[in-house]
């Protein structure tokens, strides 16, 4: 049995988490994951002022913080914290005094105008545009590698394995294909992987957080344990969590991370295979601990996906609150002060959205009408346009309604809203003929 | 038959993936499963998230979990960086579905508890 530990589900998530899982019980193997689809066209930009960045900071000070301990307890870590630097990030933890290999090869920046001259079209999946429509304005592209290529990695004998982009639950599935010698062809094994490595991506996503069963109950949230794949070498798996951490995994909470970010169910697509999750038998097995059996897998396909990130325009949102009495009506009568004030100033915008928080911004329509005594509101206005100038202005027209709107507001404190450049997400296909991974092990 | 908010007899997930949003909803007991299949349909889920999602609603069963996992196509106003959404990435419209009606018979809610 291997007991595959998940201390990060994504970059920002709790900076003890994975030192609590090397500390507090025993693990084979620490897994991380800091790459959202944004997050490489910010590493890009990193990059391409200073070459020796464009990879994950975070990671490398958890190395420096847990090194002793996990070269104490042989644990082995896979993290796609390399961004579009692998190799930087894997040279920083080799000063921690452990071994580094790396898996590269995912970017394919340099390489688009040549794909694109080839016929290569890599359309967006959601809209089926061609990629030479926003070609000026990507900032990043990568390929999405699987578990084969970790495993690969860890056949070198390195203690961690740093990659660029690679598919979240590969981070699971590699150690898996690695320590059991699962290959492709075994689809139910490799799709078992997939599936716990889903699991345990978004980190206490599976042990209690955000799960809506009798929230109020789940014991001691501040202590929360992270989650623990216990894997069998037949493709059977245990989540479960250390002894003496907060949270709850049962039935329930493990159903709804199953069902997070779902698509087909029958077709869960990845590098490594297609896993079926309509197939997925779930029993309690004691106390905080859930037994997967039954999963079944099918061939993968002969694409790899690809994350592209373009410039997309510019937005801002700015926010007030209104306190009792008439909140709401103040909140409403403020918003349709401020459109007429941009529609005098002549802006125009992609697009213009407002929300009035405790009143509307979850649900929408579907939350009814507040209370007419309802303590205070928030106006949120936000702006899109490809043009910064005129979200530039817009920026300037919320602090004014402070001293010539509705009465009793306030919450302007922190001063005019930012400019943000929007980098939007660009999801495509590649023929996995067209791209392999690198593997080498980081020499001092 | 009773009325009763979904709340009642089922939880839920939700997440996204570019402009769609896809909530996943769960039978709190296997006896009511059939209940969510019968009646949470695409198409009331569709009028349900009306002026909220814009464009088709996709239901797929997920009869080993006793769960229906429904996609909200054009519903997160672009998705992603693109949003000016608070809620860009529909986390909370698992809880918007749970606010459905739907009538379960009595019999089922009394042999079928749920706690608090």
């Amino acid at each position: 049995m291997i007991r595959i530990a998940n201390g990060q589900g994504f970059w920002g998530d709790s900076l003890e988490a994975p030192l609590e899982q090397i500390r507090r019980g025993p693990i084979d193997y620490l897994t991380l994951d800091y790459l959202a689809e944004i997050t490489m066209s910010i590493l890009q930009k990193q990059f391409s002022r200073d070459p020796r960045t464009g990879y994950a900071r975070d990671f490398v000070e958890m190395i420096q913080r847990g090194a002793r301990d996990i070269i104490d307890r042989r644990i082995r870590v896979v993290a796609n914290a390399g961004g579009v630097n692998p190799q930087a990030c894997a040279s920083a933890v080799l000063k921690s005094g452990l071994s580094v290999a790396t898996v590269s090869g995912d970017n394919i920046l340099d390489r688009l105008d040549d794909l694109i001259a080839r016929g290569v079209e890599l359309k967006n999946l959601d809209t089926g545009a061609p990629l030479a429509s926003v070609r000026p304005r990507v900032q990043s592209a990568n390929v999405y590698f699987g578990g084969a290529a970790i495993a690969e990695a860890l056949a070198t004998g390195a203690q961690v394995v740093v990659t660029g982009r690679t598919t979240d639950t590969g981070l699971v599935l590699g150690p898996l294909m690695h320590e059991f010698h699962w290959k492709p062809g075994e689809w139910d094994k490799l799709a078992a992987g997939t599936i716990a490595g889903h699991t345990v991506e978004c980190g206490a996503q599976c042990t209690g957080g955000n799960c809506q069963v009798e929230w109020q109950t789940i014991p001691n949230f501040a202590d929360i344990g992270y989650p623990i794949v216990e894997a069998e070498p037949d493709g059977t798996f245990v989540i479960t969590k250390h002894a003496g951490t907060g949270g709850r995994i049962t039935v329930a909470s493990i159903k709804e991370q199953l069902l997070y970010e779902m698509g087909d169910p029958r077709e869960y697509i990845t590098p490594d295979c297609i896993a079926d999750f309509t197939s997925i038998q779930l029993k309690q097995d004691g106390d905080n601990r859930v037994r997967f059996t039954g999963i079944r897998g099918r061939p993968a396909t002969d694409m790899y996906k690809v994350s592209i990130s373009y410039s997309a325009g510019f937005k801002a949102v700015g926010a007030l609150i209104y306190s009792w009495p008439d909140a709401y009506a103040k909140a409403q009568a403020s918003d349709r002060i401020l459109r007429e004030r941009l529609d005098r100033l002549g802006l125009r915008f992609d697009s213009i959205r407002t929300e009035f928080g405790g009143v509307n911004a979850c649900h929408g329509p579907l939350a009814g009408e507040p209370a007419p005594d309802i303590a205070e509101v928030i106006m949120r206005v936000g702006v899109r346009s490809e043009d910064r100038s005129v979200v530039e202005r817009f920026t300037k027209e919320i602090a004014p309604l402070a001293l010539n709107g509705p009465p009793t507001v306030t919450g302007f404190g922190a001063g005019r809203p930012k400019v943000e450049e929007i980098v939007a997400y660009w999801p495509a296909l590649l023929p996995k003929t067209e791209a392999a991974p690198v593997i080498a092990v980081q020499e001092a | 038959m009773a009325r009763v908010k979904l709340v009642r007899i089922a939880h839920a997930r939700s997440g996204d993936k570019g402009d769609t949003s896809n909530v996943g909803l769960i039978a709190l007991r296997p006896a009511f499963y059939p209940v969510l299949v019968e009646q949470v349909t695409a198409a009331r889920v569709q009028k349900h998230f009306e002026g909220i999602c814009l464009g088709a609603v996709e239901r797929f069963e997920l009869p080993n979990l006793g769960a229906l996992n429904f996609l909200l196509h054009e519903s997160l106003d672009g998705g992603g960086t693109l949003s000016l959404k608070t809620d860009a990435q529909g986390k909370t419209y698992s809880a918007a579905l749970l606010r459905m009606e739907i009538d379960v018979p009595d019999a089922l809610l009394s042999e079928n508890p749920v706690s608090s």
